[in-house]
């Protein structure tokens, strides 16, 4: 298959932001994400898990609650007051609604979904109703003393509980007027708080209202007449979240110590119908506080500071052993942050608010396999660009020249030239972008640099010409009638002649560049699209999607090319369909038309067309066959998958040239040295 | 206790624009949705826990709805009569009325009925009955008149009588009443009239009606307020027709009795009606929930904008007009008792309304996961099934057993035990086991004479119990010193507390060899050795300790010198145990196994008699010996106790008697031996620790070579 050199990159300093709050949709099965940065993801669990929307971050907007209503309308609200929501065609924000209360800290639908509650920084409750468009405030509840830090109805909406500084008030919601007050014992193991914190209620239809609290309480309250009815303290930090399934039959807090905790409404006897809550099982995946925990039918979810959302079935409801029955671990995004200048050997990290710009080195040695080679040159930090403004960077893309990064946000797109003279770099901005070029989800250069495409999240695209140091607006893709869907990846042809650009859901279209129409589009797969990417010479287009497949498809004839029909004739090895990361990055070598690369998290493959599938019985991951083994054996073991995992979590790979790669790592353990250090348990003595 | 919960409109338009009200309310096929049509022309499906209408379908202008519409339950389809004799027939998807299913009937109809389990039936206004698909077949069929010329219907109510469809109407000429009841197994329509008061000639009676066994309770509200209730048969005991039926009272003044409208009854159970209508003159409407039983008023909700006379009650919602809307007050009545009266009962939920949460069995979950490891899913499907229908007579042969335990014979006992062992695995056998080991406990407390061993050793067997699920067994075991069931129990049991390990420790230390010989223990891990010389051994040992105390060499050369001297002696005493195999093999086997808090240990251990605690020592420091003797540190044998299990012991049982065993001449050369030990481990461990520090430095130089940095060249082949 051929030696390579790998320039092996650990510099990405990104550190994902922390999960704040999780928000599960049953009808769709689709689980909304919520960071500290503000940045929402939106999670297809019907598609493996694949992170298939998001909307940028935004330094002021510090989401405090995330919520579903009105079947799949999704709603934020965050300490700078404001009710937001969020249109998941567009992807972008509907509009911003201001409550009035000072920070809101808590929101949560109506069991209809048809009214939304906010409870603020004020003491105040605030009962928005959604209309088809927007949302209308309706009325106030009885003022409270401090914060509402959390809110739950009741199933059948006719009362709410709100948690507060010290005590949980129900309110009655026909009246608006606090019927009952519960006060939360502030004693934490013996010793006086100042304050107890009732971070999380659920009300239950039989009327219980679960508590849990800074103390490290779950306490179980009858609504009815305001008593405690049961306390479990469960960990020594703060109890962060709770969630309950909708069956009511089982519950899932999460702790600051990064325990969640399962608990279950189980017979007190073998055949007695008397049940009782019993806390079954704890879960330590997190090594951070446990900020947001969900309850799917199948799973409890949770997230927190530690950067991880993990989704941990729960095995007595799983029915076939499969992809849904293995716990999951989602750290870095499903989408590309880096791109690269092949010429240049440049790297572009993009991160929140700052771009970097990164020469790679070089050397003269060479080696055998594994050797470390010794470096003539060390990698080059060239540039940092910070942006303006509050909001995040949405995507960003470096020419493969190298004289042009491009990167956009919420409401603008910056156009750079980059001159190079000797060891000096200047930066030029490109001003007077078109005022219809508000914000890209997607840019990309073509591969002479000359052409410049942008995704709006109109579901438009625009092509631009580059000419030295300006640019020139030569056509704009409007989408097919009647759609509206964002297009979040592109593709471009080494030629230029044909870009491929895919949305979250529908197909992928090929549009003509040269005679700016669209060629064609590739049906409809019912998995996402994670990567696209078009072969030099032949012009095929390989599409992978978030169920592990691959396909090829020959743009110039318009229908899958024979390799990509006897593949879905074989069917993919069982290996392959079992990896749990979404390819995110395809490419090609330029030498050779038979290979095609492509990586996830954990692995990166070369495709070599040539050869056979492999099937179930072979070895997908083979190990390095021993060099004095002889070569009929190598040649009947030998098949089209190539596969390394020596590299992970792999974010980014590329091949530079024929016999040069680049990968880019970023190891857990930098992103944990990151973190603020976790709550200390002590493990011997007393 | 009846109660009435919070009303909420269903409607917020203005219902009952016709002369009527509204034409009916009827549930539909999906629980919570319910047909309200509107008297003038228009059905509407309501979805009554969201409060929201799910649809809506109105005829033309210029026909009017003649019939409340119903849902049929075999189909889902909706079923409406417009202008007497159109018959239309749709379903969820159609939009518009006038392009739906249609039939023309030669006669007008009076009420379509459609009750779960049956098939629609079509009532005619001349009282002929047809069912929905003999009518549809041929929709001008000649309908045959059954009542007399200037009878009109009143009243009708269908329903179920033993499995067959009854109908029930109530027809009215000049004043009279007359009742008709149409079983539609036997084709047979018997007519009764209805004796009524003299007095209530103005006003039409309400009825209402339900089936108790076999008679159908009429039930009316008659003018004065008053209701009464008439019982006819359902099965005509003679043939003669035109029977008379007699009322009764049944509660007096329910309703004032000069109300001109808004009076309606509904029967909601055996023992409650609702009653609409206004309870004193002049008042105003008010709904009232009373006992027939007990003749009492359970509770009312008054309706100050008015009502229309008409109440319907489908699975616990009570609907009416309250002033135009239609309201919908829940309506829940608890089975009454006396202590529910006194409040003392528990509100049980129903069982039905709520999914059993699965109780999570870690060990059958495990198995299912390791078989379907290589069965497809479909297969494990199967097995889960045929699982489930093994076990479903089993659950009764459970409390069979438990009742058998109650009083028979042991040896029956142990026969049915195995007919109950032999099937497994039942979701909760674990508890099932629990329940029956507790049975026998229990009549072991009460009976001394009665000890099921077979049967205790054989539930022990099957890896469900623990101490905690019968805490009762182990007691009964040390009583009895039932020495095999003990060590089975320390084998089995995960949760033994300290104390009943070291009482166990105790029988096992004190009970004669002769009365072990007997016992047939479980030897498995003991490995061979001839203990022929054991006793003779034991008195050389002490012999030597008697002499051996010399304070010139009070060291550990003592005991050298001593093997020096007898070195035939030495030799044999390492390769021979101290106690006999069987206990050896209670010890090893049950006590060295058991898990353990040395806190709540060492208080216990120290009760043992100081004889005992050197014996138990000599053979714990001879399994050291023969730990030593291979590289490995290992026992032979199958679970063998780890070399850390034997030093904690040892550790443990000196730590509690120390003070003791240090005064005993017996002990002696053990201690000496043990300290020789201990010393020469302490030298080890220091030569240990002046290594440990050259590897770490080794170990950084190896880190190091992991460690690449942020940025490196490599080189990579592939395959």
């Amino acid at each position: 298959m051929g030696e390579f050199k790998v320039h092996r990159v650990r510099f990405f300093n990104y550190v994902p932001p922390g999960i704040r709050c999780v928000a599960y949709n049953n009808q769709s099965n689709r689980l909304a994400v919520s960071r500290t940065d503000g940045t929402v993801e939106i999670y297809n669990l019907s598609a493996n898990y694949f992170q298939e929307k998001f909307f940028p971050g935004h330094e002021s907007r510090a989401t405090e609650a995330l919520c579903w209503a009105e079947g799949q309308r999704l709603f934020s609200a965050g300490l700078n007051g404001e009710i937001l929501e969020y249109d998941l065609q567009a992807l972008n924000v509907k509009y911003a609604l201001d409550a009035f209360g000072g920070p809101i800290w808590s929101m949560t639908a109506s069991p209809s979904g048809s009214q939304l509650l906010v409870g603020c920084e004020d003491g105040s409750v605030k009962l928005f109703q959604i209309t088809p468009d927007k949302i209308q405030f309706e009325r106030n509840f009885d003022r409270q003393k401090s914060r509402i830090l959390s809110l739950s109805w009741h199933p059948s909406a006719t009362h709410i509980a709100a948690g507060s500084i010290d005590y949980i008030s129900v309110f009655d919601v026909k009246s608006g007027s606090a019927i009952r007050k519960m006060i939360v014992d502030r004693q934490y193991m013996g010793v006086s708080k100042r304050k107890c914190i009732v971070w999380g209620v659920a009300f239950l239809s039989d009327g219980t209202v679960i508590s849990v609290d800074s103390a490290g309480k779950v306490q179980f309250w009858d609504s009815a007449t305001g008593t405690l009815v049961k306390s479990h303290l469960i960990a020594n930090a703060d109890v962060q979240s709770i969630a309950v399934a909708d069956q009511e039959d089982s519950f899932v807090v999460g702790t600051a110590e990064g325990t969640i905790f399962h608990f279950q409404l189980v017979s007190v006897t073998s055949n007695s119908s008397e049940k009782q809550w019993v806390r079954t099982k704890p879960f330590q995946h997190h090594t951070h506080d446990v900020r947001a925990v969900a309850h799917s039918p199948t799973a409890l979810i949770s997230g927190g500071t530690d950067t991880h959302l993990v989704i941990r079935p729960l095995m007595e409801k799983v029915e076939v052993k499969n992809y849904d029955a293995a716990l999951r671990k989602i750290t870095f995004p499903h989408r590309c942050l880096i791109s690269c200048s092949k010429k240049k050997q440049l790297l572009l990290f993009q991160f929140a608010h700052h771009l970097e710009l990164w020469r790679l080195g070089s050397t003269v040695a060479t080696g055998k396999n594994g050797d470390t080679l010794p470096l003539s040159k060390n990698a080059d930090h060239l540039l940092h660009l910070k942006t303006k403004g509050p909001e995040n960077i949405i995507c960003s893309c470096i020419s493969p020249c190298g004289s042009w990064i491009a990167y956009s946000t919420v409401s603008r797109v910056f156009l750079y030239r980059l001159n190079y003279e000797h060891d000096n770099i200047s930066l030029k901005r490109v001003s007077k972008m078109p005022a219809f070029l508000r914000s890209a989800l997607q840019i990309l250069f073509s591969e002479d640099s000359k052409k410049l495409f942008v995704a709006s999240n109109q579901g438009s695209l625009h092509i631009f010409q580059l000419l030295e140091g300006s640019f020139k607006h030569l056509h704009t893709f409007q989408p097919q009638s009647g759609t509206v869907e964002a297009m979040c990846l592109l593709a471009v042809s080494s030629d230029g002649n044909w870009l491929a650009a895919s949305g979250t859901s529908a197909g992928v279209h090929v549009y003509n560049v040269k005679h700016l129409k669209l060629h064609c589009t590739v049906p409809a797969y019912n998995f996402p699209v994670t990567a696209l990417a078009i072969a030099p010479i032949t012009n095929n287009l390989v599409i992978a999607h978030s169920d592990q497949q691959v396909f090829e498809y020959s743009i110039p004839e318009k229908q899958y090319t024979e390799w990509s029909r006897n593949i879905q004739k074989q069917g993919f090895h069982h290996l392959w369909l079992q990896r749990d990361t979404p390819i995110t990055h395809i490419s090609f070598h330029p030498k050779r038309p038979m290979h095609i690369l492509l990586h996830d998290a954990y692995m990166f493959c070369i495709i070599d067309k040539s050869l056979p599938l492999p099937n179930d019985k072979t070895l997908l991951y083979n190990p390095l066959p021993p060099t004095n083994e002889s070569d009929v054996f190598r040649r009947r073991t030998a098949h089209a998958f190539k596969i390394s995992k020596i590299y992970k979590p792999l974010l980014f790979m590329d091949l530079l040239d024929e016999r040069t790669l680049v990968a880019v790592e970023r190891p857990l353990d930098d992103i944990i040295a990151q973190l603020p250090p976790p709550i200390k348990k002590k493990k011997f003595g007393t | 206790m009846a109660a009435l919960e919070e009303e909420f409109t269903l409607s917020a338009v203005a219902l009952g624009a016709g002369p009527d009200g509204v034409l009916g309310v009827e549930p539909s096929d999906k629980t919570d949705q319910f047909l309200v049509t509107d008297s003038s022309r228009t059905v509407i499906l309501y979805k009554v826990s969201d409060q929201k209408p799910l649809g809506s379908w109105s005829v033309k202008q210029g026909q009017i709805i003649t019939c409340p519409a119903v849902c049929n339950f075999q189909t889902g389809e909706y079923i409406v009569v417009h202008d007497n004799k159109v018959l239309r027939i749709w379903n969820n998807e159609d939009v518009n009325l006038d392009k739906v299913f249609k039939a023309t009937l030669s006669a007008e109809v009076y009420r379509i009925h459609s009750i779960q389990g049956t098939e629609p039936v079509v009532q005619f206004k001349e009282g002929a009955v047809r069912g929905l698909e003999a009518l549809l077949a041929e929709p001008q069929q000649k309908i045959e008149t059954v009542i007399s010329d200037e009878e009109v219907i009143k009243w009708t109510k269908f329903f179920m009588v033993f499995r067959h469809p009854a109908l029930i109407f109530i027809t009215e000429k000049h004043g009279s009443y007359f009742a008709y009841v149409q079983m539609f197994n036997s084709q047979n329509l018997s007519k009764y009239t209805l004796s009524l008061g003299k007095e209530e000639k103005c006003i039409t009676p309400n009825f209402t009606a339900y089936v108790d066994r076999k008679f159908i309770s009429l039930m009316s509200i008659s003018s004065d307020g008053c209701i009464y209730e008439s019982l006819i048969p359902v099965y005509p005991s003679d043939t003669e027709k035109n029977q008379r039926v007699v009322r009764s009272q049944l509660l007096k003044a329910v309703v004032s009795g000069s109300s001109r409208t808004g009076v309606a009854l509904t029967v909601l159970d055996q023992d409650h009606i609702a009653v609409l209508g206004p309870p004193v003159p002049a008042s105003k409407d008010c709904l009232s929930i009373w006992n027939i039983k007990f003749q009492t008023l359970q509770t009312s909700k008054e309706l100050p904008q008015g009502s229309s006379g008409q109440l319907w009650y489908y699975g616990e919602n009570l609907f009416m007009l309250h002033g135009k809307v239609l309201t919908v007050i829940p309506y829940k009545c608890e089975v009454s008792s006396l202590a529910g009266a006194l409040g003392k009962l528990k509100h049980s939920q129903d069982p039905g309304t709520h999914t059993i949460p699965h109780f999570v069995n870690w060990e059958t979950s495990q198995g299912y996961g390791l078989g379907s490891q290589n069965s497809e899913p479909s297969r494990r499907i199967l097995r889960r099934k045929k699982v489930e229908v093994s076990s479903q007579p089993e659950v009764p042969a459970s409390e069979q057993l438990l009742s058998i335990i109650k009083k028979d014979s042991e040896k029956h006992i142990e026969v049915e035990l195995r007919k109950f062992l032999a099937v497994k695995w039942t979701p909760d056998f674990h508890t099932l086991v629990g329940d029956i080991v507790s049975g026998l406990l229990g009549r072991c407390k009460a009976e001394p004479s009665f000890y099921p061993r077979n049967c205790l050793m054989q539930l022990i067997q099957t890896h469900t119990l623990s101490y905690s699920l019968c805490p009762g067994l182990m007691e009964i075991a040390l009583e009895k010193t039932d020495v095999q069931m003990l060590q089975l129990c320390l084998q089995q049991f995960p949760d033994i507390p300290e104390s009943v390990t070291c009482a166990c420790l105790k029988l096992f230390l004190s009970i004669g060899d002769d009365s072990l010989q007997e016992i047939n223990i479980n030897m498995e891990s003991v490995f061979d050795y001839s203990d022929t010389k054991q006793d003779e051994k034991m008195e050389e040992q002490t012999e030597i300790l008697q002499n051996g105390f010399n304070p010139e060499n009070g060291n550990c050369g003592n005991c050298n010198q001593e093997v020096n001297e007898k070195p035939q002696n030495a030799m044999e005493e390492t390769a021979s145990c101290p106690v006999t195999p069987k206990r050896a093999a209670l010890f090893r086997n049950a006590i060295l196994h058991s898990a353990y808090s040395e806190i709540f240990l060492l208080p216990h251990l120290k009760d043992i008699p100081a004889q005992h605690t050197t014996l138990f020592l000599q053979y714990l420091y001879f399994l050291y010996l023969k730990c030593s003797e291979n590289a490995t540190m290992t026992l032979p044998g199958i679970h063998p106790p780890t070399l850390s299990q034997i030093m904690d012991w040892i550790c443990l049982l000196l730590d509690a008697n120390f003070t003791v065993v240090v005064m005993i001449p017996e002990a002696k050369r053990l201690l000496i031996n043990l300290y020789k030990f201990v010393k020469s481990q302490i030298c080890v461990y220091s030569e240990l620790n002046k290594i440990e520090v050259s590897f770490r430095e080794l170990q950084k130089l190896n880190q190091e070579k992991n460690n690449r940095g942020l940025y490196s060249i490599e080189v990579l082949e592939l395959f």
